[in-house]
């Protein structure tokens, strides 16, 4: 039968029509694949009647050549087109066999938490390194003369007594008013840092010390025995009242936003004079706007600019410490001071890494 | 702190008829003086007038006689009967003053008094009460509670009395629905602990009229008769605290046939109560009333009793006295006493602590008839040691120590007599004694323009002048802008120029005061340091890693040592120790923050939380027991810097640490699997990642099992080294801590000395190296070696036998068992080589491979095929 191969035109259009209609309503690539094989494969009357063209007459094999190029072409087409449906509809069964519930819970190793306070006192910092202040830090464990005797609370003080002072005990000795100790106390407040800070760097100076101080109050919803505070001092020449207004409402506006500012009232401190409270307008305070005690405040007291050697006719200065658990109680609605100082994850982790 | 009543305020100064508590406190903020609190009225109506119908006395089994009374308590309040007629209540009463014809205070059904007390009717002694006729007590208007409150001697003028009617309203009448305002006095203004100086201060906030008392109480004053007056006086005073006399006015008036017994006012009484105070007699009465109203503490002395001359004097070595309040106290020869001289021994015989507490000897009795009146002015400190050394703070040493006006004394006195004389028939004596050695007070040289330099307010010269004279000053104008001021006789605060000036901007207000911003000089150093810097990275790292930031107390005690295996007797001579601590077993400061740490951790365990792991970054207190005593230093002068050097030599080492200690799961358990429980390699991977977040160089040093810290798994602590300094710890907790303190079975902890780990850092830039691009050999090599090789001292090996061309060595697995042999364990490395400058031949890797092993041989290492 091959030596007898004729060419039948009407015959091989017909093969590859089939062919082609057999592709149309393939679905999987197996079929594809038998198809091509049985219509195109060397077997096949396509290849037959391609075979056939050198039998025939001249004129014959040249429409003959022209329609076989097109039944390949036709093939082809037909072929390439079909492949690439049931490929893309192949790898779009596989990936729907792979979906999966993307809103489970992932959590291998979730985040800890910062401490509120923590994050909160690196926030007021970052203010005062804004305006160009240093960050500086002093002992907790603090000499009597730098808690009190620099800052004007002279031994006999009636504020001295005020101020609800742990008192370490120590290689005893006998304090300026003849009461024996150790000299030495947890600094009740920041401002232990003032003269530390004057005499460690001179003048001009513009420091903020952040902190931990102690007080021996009992733990309750608004007291803490161990607490945080930042103190602010600038000692230049030239600088007043206005200059301390200037930063309180900055920083008011800083950890309370842009509506907050502060209002000064007249009170005392041994270490500053003029001194002041300092009165906080909170915008976001339950049950409407308005002041709440925020801190105290004052220009530097003559006596403790001369306790760091400075002459106060030639040097001003001014002094704030702000308490930062009240900040952060004001800020964050926090209504007992318990959560603040007992350590359970579930307080900080509402914080995670910020505040 | 004092109480301000609206009603005794008015007498100073004129205040606007409908003034509340709250404008009243608004009004005095405005120049300083603080609102603590306004207390409200703890006491609900109805309260009402009524009066006895019929008291019929009822005997009664327990032998009592009570009284079944009507009391006719007005239309609005009273019974009606089956008729519809109104008619006079039912009370039980067992007062004994109780008598028909009364007017009496009657407290209704729905009435609340204090100590929550609700009056509600009830049945006793066989009848329903509708109510309850009070005592003083009962309403807290006073300390009497013998009988109930008759109000025909309740303080009414006779026309008063018979204009009360049944059903008046009396929590009105009587004061109480009043508020009070207790304010805050700083320690500067001792006038504002009298009705005189906060009167001054309203005028000062306010303008209103004000009339200085004392003006016409010293005027009325007689003339002193000098030292030996109504009695003689002598100060002695041979131990003068800082050069100042311990007495320097003593003022002493005789008021005499006083009539024993004799009623204080029921206005005062009420005066009294509502500022917290006792009634007493009325000679105290009237010392306490004067003392609240003017300042001036006032001390009165049964006369008969008392033997000239009154000495005032400073104690003797081993002197006692018994005070007032019972108790005996060991005087200090720093101690001011006021005396009085028995048998003609001057000042043998103690009366009582110079303005602090009086002694059981010559006060005034109920029968006392001839008083002693003392005003007397004393040194501030002097009283303050007293009141501190005792433990006394007493009204009148609270004054004294702030300062008590130093030309008070006639005006008080004269007050005081002349309520005597009114209240208790007395006769006040007209030769006082007047001991008056005040110093005059140098006065202020002052420039107008520092209002200007340290408040920043522009004010002209006149305003200034004319604050300083509404505060009291007296101002002399040198022209120029510089005036010489002297301070009130009550203003001993006022002595330098910024205290006028503060007195300058309050008085302006400080809401006067411009804004502005000052510019820190951008020189040095600028912005946070490095150490501030690393610190948070640390805290960061922490967080991120998973762990939770806490800020503990650093509190211990010996609990806490025996939980962490520590000896506590030979911790606690090394750990600062508080000489008040709030907790008594607590008293020391911690030395290891894990302690403190650990703590939090079981309040976290007990909350029912698990996989509990926590950090906190902060100061540790390390005493020396050789410490240097730390010197006592004058303020207001700048030490030297020896003397500096020895006020920091005798403080502990404070450094700041960073530790943490994980419980529980290492991950969370979930639908992902079960997660893995915690143990030492989390605790050194949080050590490795610190250290790699802030570029420090640290390895592990693993003690023997007998070396370890107690507080450690013998088997898993290892030493945080750097720079050849041990600086932490790391490993697991011991599981007789975990036992301890209700932990997990291998809880993992770590704790770092930060200040030493930061000191390690040379805090350059990183120096980059070169990357080759030729390509890397890799090889994988296992050793057999002993169990006491660590993993450590093996890389440390191959990194020398490798040299320059090691790129990476990474631990890819541990075994032990039977293969490797007793006591031995496998390491296997995957290790990379890369050459800078060529690609590495076969022959070059087999010499780096034999060096290698070289290396590791000299560890007893071995090579396995």
């Amino acid at each position: 039968m091959a030596e007898q191969m004729s060419f039948d035109a009407e015959a091989v259009t017909a093969a590859v029509a089939e062919g082609i209609e057999k592709i149309n309503h393939a679905s999987t690539m197996e079929e594809l694949k038998a198809i091509k094989s049985q219509y195109a494969g060397a077997q096949s009357a396509m290849t037959m009647a391609s075979k056939a063209i050198g039998g025939l007459d001249k004129p014959q094999k040249k429409d003959a050549g022209k329609l076989m190029g097109k039944l390949r072409a036709d093939f082809g087409r037909a072929y390439g087109k079909k492949e690439a449906a049931v490929k893309a509809a192949e790898e779009a069964a596989a990936l729907a066999a792979e979906t999966v519930d993307m809103t489970l819970p992932v959590e291998r190793k979730p985040l800890g938490a910062r401490h509120p306070l923590a994050k909160l006192m690196e926030d007021v910092e970052d203010f005062f390194v804004g305006m160009g202040w240093q960050i500086s830090d002093g002992p907790e464990v603090e000499t009597e003369w730098f808690d009190f005797d620099a800052l004007n609370f002279g031994p006999d003080h009636p504020a001295r007594q005020m101020q609800d002072t742990f008192y370490v005990k120590g290689n005893q000795t006998k304090d300026a008013a003849g009461f024996v100790g150790s000299n030495m106390v947890l600094r009740t407040q920041t401002s232990s840092d003032q003269v530390r800070g004057l005499i460690k760097n001179g003048v001009p100076l513009y420091i903020a010390c952040p902190g931990r101080v102690f007080r021996t109050d009992e733990l309750d919803a608004t007291h803490t025995p161990v607490f945080h505070q930042i103190e602010a001092l600038a000692v230049d020449k030239g600088l007043t009242m206005a200059d301390l207004k200037g930063v309180l409402d900055k920083l008011a506006v800083a950890m309370f936003g842009p509506d907050a500012h502060t209002r000064l009232r007249p009170s005392y401190f041994p270490f500053t004079e003029p001194s002041a409270e300092l009165d906080l307008w909170f915008p976001d305070k339950k049950g409407g706007p308005g002041w709440l005690e925020w801190g105290g405040c004052g220009m530097v007291n003559p006596n403790v600019l001369r306790s760091a050697g400075l002459d106060p006719d030639e040097y001003t200065g001014f002094a704030f410490g702000v308490g930062v658990e009240r900040t952060l109680l004001l800020r964050s609605d926090i209504n007992d001071m318990h959560d603040l100082v007992e350590g359970d994850v579930r307080f900080s982790e509402q914080f995670v890494m910020g505040e | 702190m004092p109480m301000v009543d609206i009603d005794w305020l008015r007498e100073h100064v004129e205040l606007p008829q409908d003034l509340t508590y709250e404008q009243l406190a608004k009004d005095l903020v405005r120049v300083g003086l603080e609102e603590e609190e306004i207390h409200q009225s703890q006491l609900t109506g109805p309260i009402v007038v009524g009066y006895v119908v019929d008291a019929t006395p009822e005997p009664q089994k327990n032998g009592k006689t009570i009284n079944w009374c009507h009391i006719d308590v007005g239309d609005k309040y009273n019974d009606v009967d089956e008729n519809g007629n109104k008619v006079p209540r039912g009370i039980i009463c067992g007062a004994p003053n109780m008598a028909a014809g009364e007017k009496v205070v009657v407290t209704l059904p729905g009435a609340v008094l204090p100590g929550d007390f609700r009056i509600e009717p009830r049945k006793t002694y066989g009848h329903i009460s509708e109510g309850m006729c009070a005592s003083e007590r009962e309403l807290g208007l006073g300390d009497s509670h013998a009988g109930i409150i008759l109000l025909r001697d309740y303080g009414f003028s006779e026309e008063e009395y018979e204009n009360l009617k049944p059903g008046d309203d009396l929590m009105h009448l009587l004061h109480l629905d009043q508020p009070l305002l207790e304010i805050n006095v700083t320690p500067d203004r001792g006038y504002a602990f009298s009705y005189r100086g906060v009167a001054r201060e309203y005028f000062d906030s306010t303008g209103a009229k004000f009339t200085d008392p004392v003006t016409e109480l010293t005027a009325q004053a007689p003339e002193s008769a000098g030292t030996n007056g109504d009695i003689e006086v002598i100060i002695n005073d041979e131990a003068p605290i800082h050069g100042v006399p311990g007495c320097d006015r003593f003022y002493a008036r005789a008021v005499r046939n006083y009539v024993p017994g004799s009623k204080t006012p029921n206005w005062m009484r009420r005066r009294l109560s509502r500022a917290g105070m006792r009634s007493l007699s009325l000679p105290v009465d009237v010392t306490n009333y004067v003392m609240l109203d003017l300042g001036q503490p006032l001390h009165a002395y049964d006369l008969d009793k008392i033997e000239a001359p009154i000495v005032v004097r400073r104690a003797k070595a081993g002197e006692k006295l018994t005070t007032l309040d019972g108790k005996e106290r060991d005087l200090s020869t720093e101690d001011l006493l006021i005396t009085d001289s028995p048998n003609g021994e001057q000042g043998s015989r103690v009366l009582g602590i110079a303005g602090v507490m009086g002694g059981l000897y010559g006060e005034v009795t109920a029968e006392t008839k001839n008083i002693l009146i003392e005003a007397a002015h004393f040194d501030q400190v002097s009283i303050a040691r007293s009141a501190r050394r005792h433990k006394l703070p007493s009204e009148a040493s609270r004054r004294f120590e702030r300062g008590v006006d130093t030309q008070l004394q006639p005006a008080a006195a004269q007050m005081a007599a002349d309520m005597l004389v009114r209240f208790g028939q007395a006769e006040a004596s007209l030769t006082p004694t007047d001991i008056n050695n005040v110093a005059a007070r140098p006065a202020i040289s002052f420039k107008t323009s520092e209002v200007a330099r340290v408040a920043g307010l522009d004010l002209t010269d006149d305003v200034i002048v004319a604050k300083l004279e509404a505060v009291g000053c007296k101002v002399t104008d040198e022209g120029n802008g510089n005036l010489l001021v002297e301070a009130p006789t009550w203003r001993p605060d006022l002595t330098m120029p910024c205290d006028l000036v503060e007195e300058v901007a309050r008085l302006v207000g400080y809401d006067e005061i411009p804004t502005r911003v000052p510019s820190a000089p951008v020189e040095g150093h600028v912005g946070l340091t490095v150490p501030q810097l690393r610190k948070r990275q640390i805290a960061d790292e922490l967080a991120e890693y998973g762990l939770v930031e806490v800020l503990t107390y650093p509190f211990v005690g010996d609990a806490d040592f025996k939980a962490f295996q520590y000896d506590a007797e030979k911790v606690a001579p090394v750990s600062v120790q508080i000489v008040n601590p709030l907790a008594g077993d607590r008293p020391y400061l911690r030395r290891s923050i894990l302690l403190t740490l650990a703590q939090t951790v079981q309040r976290n365990i007990h909350r029912g939380i698990e996989n509990v792991s926590l950090y906190e970054l902060g100061h540790v207190y390390l005493w020396d027991p050789q410490a240097p005593a730390i010197p006592a230093l004058p303020g207001g002068v700048r030490p030297t810097d020896e003397q500096i050097a020895a006020l920091n030599a005798g403080l502990p080492d404070q450094p700041m640490h960073v530790a943490g200690i994980m419980t529980g799961k290492a991950e969370h358990d979930g639908w992902l699997g079960d997660a893995r429980a915690v143990d030492w390699t989390d605790a050194v991977e949080a050590v490795h990642r610190i250290a790699d977040r802030i570029g420090a160089k640290i390895a592990l040093e693993q003690p023997k099992a007998d070396d370890a810290p107690a507080q450690w798994h013998p088997g898993r602590v290892a030493y945080v080294v750097a720079d050849g300094k041990k600086l932490g710890l790391v490993g697991e907790l011991h599981p007789k801590v975990n036992e301890a303190l209700g932990f997990p079975a291998h809880s993992a902890a770590f704790e770092l000395d930060l200040t030493a780990l930061f000191e390690t850092l040379n805090n350059k830039p990183v120096q980059a190296k070169p990357i080759s691009t030729f390509p890397p050999v890799k090889q994988d090599l296992a050793f057999t070696v002993s169990d006491d090789v660590t993993a450590e001292q093996l890389r440390e090996a191959i990194e020398r036998g490798a040299g320059d061309m090691l790129e990476s060595i990474d631990l890819f697995d541990v075994f032990t068992g039977e293969q490797v042999g007793e006591g031995m364990k496998s390491l296997a490395y995957a290790v990379t080589f890369r050459a800078a400058d060529k690609t590495l031949t076969g022959d070059d890797s087999e010499a780096l491979r034999e060096r290698i092993v070289a290396e590791a041989a000299k560890l007893g290492a071995q090579l396995r095929a």
